[in-house]
């Protein structure tokens, strides 16, 4: 009996080994499996961030928009006649809308006359702390590590949160079905969107993962919108900040945007 | 039994709703439709089985990749590089939507929103032979 005991014993432990040994000979064997990785030429950044340099806007007075033209055109972003549907991810706003609470009442003696009534290119500000990551309730936009904020079209529902959320206004929803009102030529290369879901400016980073700089940045040929690397000493627009003094939108309310203004 | 009459009548009618299915299709064995893979091409992204089983999946993950994790490119298991992409890679081969990616979700019945948004490929039908009567003009 103590025998049969004994025996029965080791071949349960010698069956437990074999069973055990399956598992890792396929993680072995399988050594060649499928992986992901960035592109050979994308743009790698630590913090993506990009300066506005109002001085050099100055077409805008002549009602330049290249770089929002660029935009969407390069996103097929739909143009509605009711203001009401309007889908934009860059536009063109006043002082007193871009920055509300700096204006004040003798800033037309101090303002250079060059700069006087111009209007002001805006977008997504990719915050440091974006409060529409926050409300969303389906984690259909969020935060990478570089710093854009990104929409997965995929997952929005449509509720509206991130818009409420947003202080700059840079969301917007799409009331109707945006095909029929694309009225550029279609980029084949970058999808629509359909009706139902929430859009924005998401920092071009699918231009960035072919070693391509945003579609606005590319568009401008006065060199008003500089893009790259803030946590980068040495980058175009670190060397920016550093010659100029700069002005956010709302930094007050604690996002931490991250599209710098120079007066 | 009350109502005998009745009662038979409405069990042979229930009893022939609810068979009309199985009787109607009795014998005939379903036939899967014939796709137009639309390319020369031998190899998929990964082995046929395991695109024809799973290419929902690879999508998927596909999409993570690219949205989430900021990842384009993908290595597949036969160590060939492909943009992660159904609007920039899939369509390039699979240029008929109609006869290839509709004729099977039509088949099984299911109803993927891919083309809500992503562009589907051109039909091409018609487009070239336009271009080349206007070269023969010029």
């Amino acid at each position: 009996m103590e025998n049969t005991r004994r025996r029965f014993l080791q071949i349960a432990g010698l069956s437990v080994l074999g069973f055990g040994a399956r598992p890792v000979l396929d993680a072995v064997a399988q050594s060649n499996q499928a992986q992901y990785m960035p592109g050979p030429n994308a743009l790698v950044g630590k913090r993506w961030a990009m300066v506005v340099d109002q001085k050099k806007c100055l077409k805008a007075k002549d009602h330049c928009k290249d770089c929002v033209d660029a935009c969407h055109r390069v996103h097929n972003v739909p143009t509605f006649d009711n203001p009401k549907d309007e889908v934009k991810w860059i536009w063109l706003t006043a002082y007193d809308h871009a920055f509300p609470g700096e204006e004040n009442k003798y800033a037309e003696d101090y303002i250079k006359d060059s700069l006087k009534g111009l209007p002001f290119p805006v977008l997504c500000n990719h915050c440091d702390n974006p409060p529409c990551v926050r409300v969303c309730p389906v984690k259909a936009t969020f935060r990478r590590e570089d710093g854009i904020v990104m929409m997965d079209y995929h997952r929005c529902i449509g509720c509206r949160f991130c818009m409420a959320a947003c202080p700059y206004g840079a969301r917007s929803l799409n009331w109707r079905d945006p095909r029929p009102f694309i009225k550029t030529e279609l980029n084949r290369e970058f999808p629509t969107r359909c009706r139902g879901v929430v859009e924005k400016c998401n920092f071009c980073f699918e231009r960035l993962s072919k070693g391509l700089k945003p579609a606005c940045v590319e568009a401008c040929k006065d060199k008003g919108l500089v893009f790259g690397d803030m946590e980068d000493p040495n980058s175009e627009v670190r060397e920016l900040l550093r010659k100029n003094p700069t002005i956010r939108r709302k930094p007050q309310l604690g996002t931490n945007p991250q599209v710098y203004y120079i007066l | 039994m009350y109502n005998a009459g009745k009662i038979i009548i409405g069990i042979i009618i229930f009893l022939a709703l609810i068979l009309f299915p199985v009787l109607y299709n009795a014998g005939k064995t379903a036939t899967p439709p014939k796709l137009e893979v639309g390319t020369q091409e031998k190899q998929c992204v990964e082995p046929i089985a395991y695109m024809k089983s799973s290419h929902m999946q690879l999508l998927d993950t596909w999409r993570d990749e690219v949205v989430r994790n900021g990842k384009r490119e993908y290595i597949s298991s036969t160590g060939k590089k492909f943009d992660m992409s159904l609007q920039n890679t899939c369509t390039k081969c699979h240029v008929k939507k109609d006869q290839f990616c509709d004729r099977c979700h039509n088949y099984v019945d299911a109803s993927p929103k891919c083309w809500d948004c992503h562009i589907a490929p051109p039909e091409k039908q018609a487009a070239p032979q336009e271009k080349q009567a206007r070269r023969s003009n010029d």
